[in-house]
């Protein structure tokens, strides 16, 4: 049995010292929205041809139009995004940008979102995330029948989505990744998954305590947690290859969006273990000092 | 009756049945099969089964398709926002659902095959979401949509009063325009009839148009009078008498759903609600198909190392997983066909997240059967006890998957939540995944340990 509990200040630095960066780039520069929150329109066009950059600057500079960035996939691609303009403007800015190679550029993304329907989509996602917590707080309280493995469970949930919502403002700041509709649901499945996980090692936990109720709860969470590290591992690495298979060949679309749930699925066995359970300790070593 | 599932064998046999089943569903679309085995020669085209059932009462129509969603075909998006600002409140879902069909119709004069119209309301916003597959010209879709319905009166150009004209159906070509036209018209209303009872529909004009339709009726008095809408005939009623007090009503053996669908059309012709696009989203089909081709390579890759993974670790267990997801692949795929469910990018994310939780199924089983074997117990009965003593956390972890998954789908579609298509299709494949998991790794790869797997 390896005594997991004696270590809880190390796993509690792990967290923090990917928490805080993270933290501080959430707080300082927050995340870089997409049009899916701002509004706006994205165009991706693709040419036949090498197109150089300042060309479509100066179709843009032409109509008097700003971007919001232009983003360059390789020599003849790139992403447009613009600022919420009137359907005419865009459209006469379409064709100014496919002529600049008439026979065979293509436009194959267009994307305008209005700016109510960003701000609309932010709050249902808030809201779907509190029911969320919710109904797995009660579910977890009542499948324990203690309200403490419900709360330890969420302290594990919420680090495990600041942990993402962190690195994706560290990825913000640094390659101006956007946090879309996708990242919204990558952010909820983190949440479903971080619960997933740490049931299975509070599960251990409470069949120990019905077998075996003279140890100590420190040393009978630590006896769970050797029981499940195989299982707890072994699972994460079938998860994680599917996602880093999917990361690395999973095209341009869905390369952020699987990564978010690649984070959050580490975030999410990692915090079972070494998050979860230390609260659930600390809670009852807590607990037996005011005794 | 369940005799049949008593033995593992017997089992065994109805889950080969089901993958050869699953197989017919799953086959490619169109896939030209050609090859060559000594003397025999294969040359066909492959299909996925369908079921054509004709019984009397009621015919079966199903075809096995795979649904894709517009990321992955290619084609348009459009969020189209009506514009309530002059309409009285109780009168504003019924003016949505009149510009809706308005749409719908004039969507299906697109030629668009499985095009999608639907209302989408959210508190004080009343929207509608139209799906084009295949249509990447977003602005002539746009006008074409956003024009408001045309409600014109037409009285046919050459009328010769005999029973065979009765028949004629009238045109933009045989028929002329009278000047009265949607503009006109002040509303219309499904009602009954006094005399008959039969469900008709009353129309009213306005002063203005009151005073056309009276000229209009005087003049012909037993001639019918066309209405069109959009340049597509409705109805051409008879004309009995002189109309002057600007109200009327059409007759005709309406159904009460006809009734109430013609003066939901008339009223959009009179009602027309402005509409304004908020959100319009065109994927290129090039663009669709190479997301397709990248995510289900990666998915292979990934599937691949997850496996030789379980037989790295599992050995013989591993496989017999393996075999396990295999059929779990091919329910869901057939599941998803036999629905049918929409894919789309984060939908197949979905699925292959959902695998990853069905081998973790297996996992918590084979690292059960590990422990109870290292603590001495024959390995029949570990086997069985890993499977029993797995099942308490297999069903807590995988219930609190499925709330989350209930929550993003928003079955209710409760205006509070979320209910963009993206996060809907990533909810229903990793719901029915979960679902499925719980099958495949429970029954498929008990059966299989307890039929094919042995130590000494």
């Amino acid at each position: 049995m390896i005594r997991f509990s004696k270590f809880i200040w190390l796993y509690f630095l792990i967290s923090a010292v990917v928490l805080i960066p993270g933290m501080f780039a959430l707080i300082r520069f927050g995340l870089r929205p997409a049009i899916d929150f701002t509004g706006g329109t994205l165009i991706e066009v693709k040419y036949a041809v090498d197109m150089p950059q300042s060309s479509i600057e100066s179709v843009l500079k032409k109509q008097q139009l700003t971007a919001a960035s232009i983003q360059k996939s390789s020599n003849r691609e790139y992403i447009i995004r613009l600022k919420p303009e009137g359907a005419e403007k865009l459209q006469q800015f379409e064709t100014a940008v496919t002529s600049l190679e008439p026979k065979k550029s293509e436009i194959v993304r267009n994307e305008t979102v209005g700016p109510i329907l960003g701000k609309e989509l932010l709050q249902k996602t808030v809201t779907a995330a509190l029911f969320a917590i919710i109904a797995i707080l009660s579910y977890v309280g009542y499948a324990f029948r203690n309200i403490k493995f419900g709360v330890s469970a969420v302290v594990a949930l919420v680090h495990d989505l600041l942990v993402v919502l962190g690195i994706f403002a560290l990825l913000g700041v640094f390659y101006k990744v956007e946090v879309d509709t996708l990242f919204v649901t990558a952010f909820l499945t983190t949440m479903s998954f971080s619960v997933h996980d740490t049931i299975v090692v509070f599960d251990r936990i409470r069949e120990l305590l019905k077998r075996s109720e003279k140890l100590p709860f420190e040393t009978l969470c630590d006896k769970a947690l050797t029981e499940t590290m195989g299982r707890s591992f072994a699972n994460s690495m079938t998860i994680i290859f599917m996602l880093l298979a999917l990361v690395l060949l999973g095209g341009n679309n869905i390369r952020w969006f699987v990564f978010a749930l690649l984070i959050g699925t580490i975030a999410g066995t990692y915090s079972s273990p070494f998050i979860a359970t230390p609260v659930l300790v600390l809670w009852d070593r807590f607990e037996k000092r005011k005794r | 009756m369940l005799d049949m599932f008593k033995t593992p064998r017997r089992v065994l046999f109805f889950l080969i049945l089901l993958a050869v089943l699953l197989i017919f569903i799953d086959l490619p679309e169109n896939y030209h099969l050609k090859f060559r085995v000594g003397n025999v020669t294969v040359d066909r085209v492959i299909n996925p089964a369908s079921v054509h059932v004709r019984l009397p009462g009621f015919v079966i129509n199903k075809d096995f398709k795979t649904r894709l969603g517009l990321d992955l075909s290619g084609g348009t998006h459009l969020a189209l926002e009506a514009n309530m600002k002059g309409i009285k409140k109780e009168d504003r879902e019924y003016a949505l659902e009149s510009a809706k069909q308005v749409i719908e119709r004039r969507v299906n004069l697109f030629g668009i095959s499985e095009p999608i119209v639907q209302k989408a309301r959210s508190q004080d916003l009343y929207r509608i979401i139209v799906e084009l597959p295949g249509v990447t010209d977003v602005n002539r879709a746009v006008s074409l949509i956003g024009a408001t319905a045309q409600l014109d009166f037409r009285e046919f150009i050459d009328y010769k009063e005999s029973s065979e004209s009765a028949f004629i159906i009238p045109t933009p070509l045989n028929t002329k325009a009278t000047g009265l036209t949607g503009k006109d018209l002040k509303r219309a209303a499904l009602q009954f009839s006094s005399e008959t009872g039969e469900p008709e529909v009353s129309i009213e004009f306005n002063g203005e148009g009151g005073k056309k339709f009276a000229d209009i009726t005087k003049r012909l008095i037993g001639k019918p009078l066309a209405i069109f809408l959009d340049e597509f005939p409705v109805t051409w009623p008879r004309v009995n008498t002189e109309i002057a007090d600007g109200r009327a009503s059409i007759t005709g053996s309406f159904t009460q759903e006809a009734a109430k669908t013609l003066a939901l059309q008339l009223n959009a012709g009179a009602l027309p609600v402005p509409v304004s696009v908020v959100e319009k989203r065109t994927i290129g089909a090039t663009l669709g198909a190479q997301s397709v081709a990248e995510s289900i390579q990666a998915g292979l890759i990934g599937l691949t190392i997850v496996a030789g993974f379980m037989i790295a670790k599992y050995g013989w267990l591993g496989l017999l997983a393996d075999l396990a997801l295999v059929l779990y692949g091919l329910l869901n795929f057939a599941i998803y066909r036999s629905i049918p469910i929409t894919l789309t990018l984060p939908g197949i994310a979905g699925f292959i997240l959902s695998i990853g939780m069905a081998v973790d199924s297996n996992i918590l089983i084979f690292e059960r059967f590990r422990e109870e074997k290292r603590l001495g117990k024959p390995w029949r009965v570990a086997m069985e006890l890993g499977f029993g003593r797995a099942w308490d956390s297999i069903r807590d972890a995988n219930f609190t998957t499925l709330i989350t998954c209930a929550i993003l789908f928003n079955p209710g579609n409760w205006q509070l939540l979320p209910n963009s298509g993206l996060v809907r299709g990533f909810a229903v494949t990793l719901f029915i995944g979960v679902v499925t998991s719980l099958f495949t790794g429970i029954v498929v790869t008990r059966t299989l340990i307890r039929v094919l797997y042995k130590e000494k």
